[in-house]
């Protein structure tokens, strides 16, 4: 069954397997160590922003802030060389009807401060009060929403394909979040709203290339008289690999657009996305396949009960 | 294989386009800045616009499209700097009292508007404004119903001349009212079993006394707080309507919270002064002399204190409307309605006490956040509620009172501040400010601008790269692009009137990058089909068939995950689910059905020698 060119990509699969089971474990180990870089959407305090006419030294700012009590600022540039947030925790003492004023207040302050001790024109951008309650439970309900999806996910999958397929996308899926979060861990990039809900977009696009590589395994399963399950897998990832390669390619162009045009609120997506694009795309022909076959599919699985050997059987 | 459409269906196609195209166009009209003034407590007067109007040529501002109506008074601006310039100098023309909000006044054209098309709301973090998370105080609502229901009690018990040792609050969902022997207790039940169905009756003994327990069922809980939340969010949309903000949203999030967010609002001191009067009324008879102390507490007014009886009369959700005006002596009032079972309540209370007095208290609830420290021994942050009460009518009752009647004794001014006070709803139950954050307008300018560029630069290079690819294939996938933005687009603006967010712009972005995925799924498959020896229509129309399967289970998986994330998530992983459901669906529409109509167009029902789709590999016919 194995021509010329078709690449034998299941030849890999024991490398492949250990790999991504290296990956997992690195990831666990770095996020029980690190953990994760929380944004402040995820812990209470004031951000501030602020807008420099000429570019700024990230160590100069933090400096000034330092010798003047704000010991817990946190600086960080953003957008441009000549725009700053300074992320600062919330005073507790005072009444939470109040901390938007306290905000504006603080906000305030800093420019000020920063202005005296500035040659150049600074401009306060906004400051907001960002409250870390709200955030925990949106991480609840990220998590729950995470697990609900990922059993209807299941279901389906088992009613239009078979459990063991099942199986595979969802191994699949919580391998490309596992490893996703554990870069994030390991390099310390903040994890924010839209990081969360860049992982919510990566079990759609994860899902979305495992059920095409899926649906072709099917296929093949079905049509294909001769042939072991690993030559028939390898068949399918060869005949899906073009359209694999073109839809991560036309999905990177556009999150590379983002990353480099979008501004600085939705870079922690795009970068979220990208890293998830490239495992998702990687797990589509190793992971799913790989547990499949782990889990011995053989071609009665995915017979279909009545229609046998009809040559449209698309739509069972 | 002729590879055509019915008339119908390409004319059905067009029709779905020319929609989409009419319904996504009145988002290229942007709006005026604009200000809209209306008056904290009363309705504006004739000479308000005037004083405007001289107040803006004063500061020289330039200004057009004045409307006015009894409420609100608009005026549009031509930019952003004379926006502020005006709310200045108005504010500084027309004093305290009133409301200057910044604003956003639609520019769609007449015949657009006529069709409804609208454009899409834009959320706070693309259009700046003021953002509130109110938690409703649950506990305090069970309990003043719960005093509701004791208060009625006892009057019940008192006209029915049954005789009780005593009625106690034992718990926000428990009251124990207790009797001598069980005859009085068996008649006082049969009286109130059929006043309470809501609550649950039980008849227990301790210590020779006979004691009867009426608790509040967990369901009738659960009603209370849907009900409570429902109407705290009813009497916020009426408050929030006062700011006269354009789109304001007052949602419910969870079971004890409700979000309003206030686009292109810039000042959330004004905001949180009329979303705080977080007040509700009480009436109270005032307390006979030489009653207990127990029984009452001391309030001051105007100067001298005054003993208020702890029984509640009636509580402030029972006021359906409030009106200011002057009675036959030209004295200032405040005619009050209430609803039915209010006006019974009293009825019940004053027919009895003719020339008593009735005090109002107002209940404003204030939160303060305090530290305490938890069994782990560690310190948390808990939020605390505490009252603020103040006495603000105490008039003599002059007759038994109905469902309407009338406060007096009021100052001009205080009749006047009562009146919209107890109309803009009195809340059912007190609530805190649990978060809060302002978004600058500028800041919203450069996340929409930067956000579109991207999807502008986007979908672009895919176009591009479809076009180089599939050739004339990857044309009708590009016009397929387009189309399908414009729907997400017109559905955004029109059907589901979804509020557009920066991760709502990802997620457009994202349908971008996923739907040429099913023109990618069926163009390869067209593909193989040549490069196995099909024929160029078989080969086109078994590449559709063929790939349809997979489209449909990709998709109909990512759009469960959607519709579960919608369904879960809050904000930003709402806005984000639901453009992706959109898109979804849209890009389905338009990479299968679209693409199709267009390759008909070119290729069907001729002979055709071969196909512009790209470069495939030939190769022997497989087994």
């Amino acid at each position: 069954m194995l021509t010329e060119k078709e690449f034998d990509f299941m030849g890999y699969r024991k490398i492949a397997g250990v790999a991504s089971i290296v990956l997992i474990i690195v990831s666990i180990i770095s996020l029980a160590v690190n953990s994760l870089e929380f944004g402040l959407d995820f812990t209470s305090g004031t951000s501030v922003r602020l807008s420099y006419s000429e570019s700024v030294v990230v160590e100069e700012v933090n400096q000034t802030l330092r010798d003047n009590g704000y010991e817990d600022a946190v600086v960080v540039t953003f957008g441009s060389d000549r725009e700053i947030r300074v992320l600062l925790p919330v005073d507790e003492n005072i009444e939470v009807g109040d901390q938007a004023a306290q905000a504006v207040i603080v906000g305030e302050s800093i420019a000020e401060l920063l202005q005296n001790s500035s040659g150049s024109q600074i401009t306060l951008l906004g400051s907001d009060y960002v409250s870390a309650k709200v955030g925990g439970e949106l991480v609840e309900s990220g998590g729950i929403g995470m697990l609900v999806a990922l059993a209807i996910i299941m279901v389906y999958i088992a009613m239009r394909f078979q459990f063991k397929f099942s199986v595979g996308a969802v191994v699949a899926l919580a391998h490309d979040l596992i490893i996703t979060l554990g870069i994030f861990s390991l390099f310390r990039i903040e994890f924010n709203l839209n990081t969360l809900a860049a992982l919510l977009a990566i079990i759609g696009y994860s899902l979305n290339d495992t059920i095409v590589v899926s649906d072709r395994i099917r296929e093949n399963f079905r049509r294909m008289r001769k042939g072991t399950p690993i030559e028939m897998v390898n068949t399918s990832l060869n005949q899906t690999l073009s359209r694999t390669l073109i839809t991560s390619l036309t999905t990177l162009l556009v999150l590379f657009s983002i990353l480099l045009i979008g501004g600085e609120s939705t870079q922690g997506f795009a970068v979220a996305l990208i890293i998830g694009v490239v495992i998702g795309t990687y797990s589509s022909i190793y992971i799913a396949s790989n547990v499949i076959l782990y889990m011995n599919v053989t071609r009665e699985d995915l017979m279909l009960p009545v229609k046998e050997g009809s040559e449209l059987d698309d739509i069972p | 294989m002729l590879n055509k459409y019915p008339a119908w269906k390409n004319i059905l196609i067009l029709l779905v386009v020319i929609w989409g195209f009419m319904y996504s166009l009145p988002n290229l009209y942007p709006d005026d800045p604009a200000l809209q003034i209306s008056h904290e407590l009363t309705e504006l007067s004739q000479g308000d616009l005037p004083t405007i109007m001289s107040a803006l040529e004063a500061a020289e501002v330039q200004f057009f499209g004045e409307e006015v109506d009894s409420q609100s008074i608009l005026i549009r601006l031509n930019n952003l700097d004379d926006q502020l310039r005006a709310k200045t100098a108005i504010e500084e023309a027309l004093g305290d009292s009133y409301i200057v909000a910044l604003n956003l006044a639609p520019t769609t054209p007449g015949w657009l508007q006529a069709i409804g098309a609208g454009k899409m709301n834009l959320g706070l973090d693309l259009q700046g404004g003021v953002h509130f998370l109110m938690e409703v105080d649950m506990d305090a609502a069970l309990t003043r119903r719960m005093e509701d229901n004791l208060s009625n009690v006892r009057t019940i018990l008192r006209e029915q001349r049954i005789r009780s040792r005593g009625l106690n609050l034992i718990s926000n969902s428990h009251i124990e009212v207790r009797f001598a022997d069980t005859d009085d207790r068996s008649q006082a039940r049969s009286e109130l079993v059929d006043v309470f169905p809501e609550l649950q009756f039980q008849n227990r003994e301790a210590q020779g006394v006979f004691i009867l327990d009426m608790r509040m069922t967990p369901a009738t809980a659960l009603q209370i707080q849907n009900d409570t939340l429902q109407a705290n969010r009813t009497t916020l949309l009426n408050r929030v309507d006062t700011l006269g903000v354009s789109e304001p949203t007052v949602q419910q999030q969870g079971s004890d919270r409700i979000v309003v967010e206030l686009p292109g609002m810039q000042d959330p001191a004004q905001a949180i002064r009329i979303l705080q009067r977080i007040a509700t009324l009480e009436f109270h008879l005032e307390a006979e002399l030489g009653a207990s102390s127990l029984s009452y507490e001391t309030y001051e007014y105007e100067g001298i204190p005054v003993n208020v009886d702890n029984d509640v009369i009636l509580q402030g959700d029972r006021v359906s409307n409030a009106v200011y005006s002057l009675d036959q002596n030209s004295q200032p009032q405040v005619l009050l309605s209430l609803d039915a079972q209010g006006g019974n309540q009293m009825n019940r209370a004053t027919r009895d006490n003719v020339n008593r007095r009735m005090d109002v208290l107002l209940i404003e609830t204030k939160s303060r956040t305090i530290t305490t420290v938890n069994e782990d021994g560690e310190e948390v942050e808990e939020i605390e509620f505490y009252e603020d009460k103040e006495l603000i009518t105490h008039a003599t009752i002059l007759q038994p009172l109905g469902r309407q009647f009338s406060i007096t004794g009021l100052t001009p001014r205080e009749a006047s501040d009562l009146a919209p006070l107890i109309r803009s709803g009195s809340l059912a139950a007190p609530m805190t400010i649990v978060e809060q954050s302002v978004i600058g307008p500028s800041m919203g300018q450069e996340n929409l601008d930067q956000g579109l560029l991207g999807v502008q630069v986007a979908a672009g290079l895919v176009v591009i790269f479809m076009l180089f690819y599939y050739r004339a294939f990857g044309m009708a996938a590009n016009a397929a692009l387009i189309m399908n933005i414009l729907m997400i687009v017109a559905v955004m603006s029109s059907i589901i009137p979804a509020t557009l967010t920066l991760p709502g712009i990802v997620g457009i972005v994202l349908t971008v990058g996923m739907a040429v995925d099913a023109n990618v799924l069926i163009f390869t498959r067209i593909r193989e089909e040549l490069g196995n020896g099909a024929p160029p229509q078989q080969a086109i129309d078994a590449g559709y068939n063929r790939a349809f399967t997979t489209i449909l289970d990709a998709n109909l998986t990512t759009f469960l995950v959607a519709a579960v994330l919608y369904t879960i998530g809050t904000g930003p992983v709402r806005g984000f689910a639901i453009t992706l459901m959109i898109g979804i669906i849209t890009s389905m529409f338009t990479a299968i059905v679209g693409t199709r109509a267009i390759v008909n167009l070119i290729y069907g029902g001729k002979s055709v020698k071969t196909l512009s789709i790209g470069n495939f590999r030939k190769k022997a016919k497989a087994a």
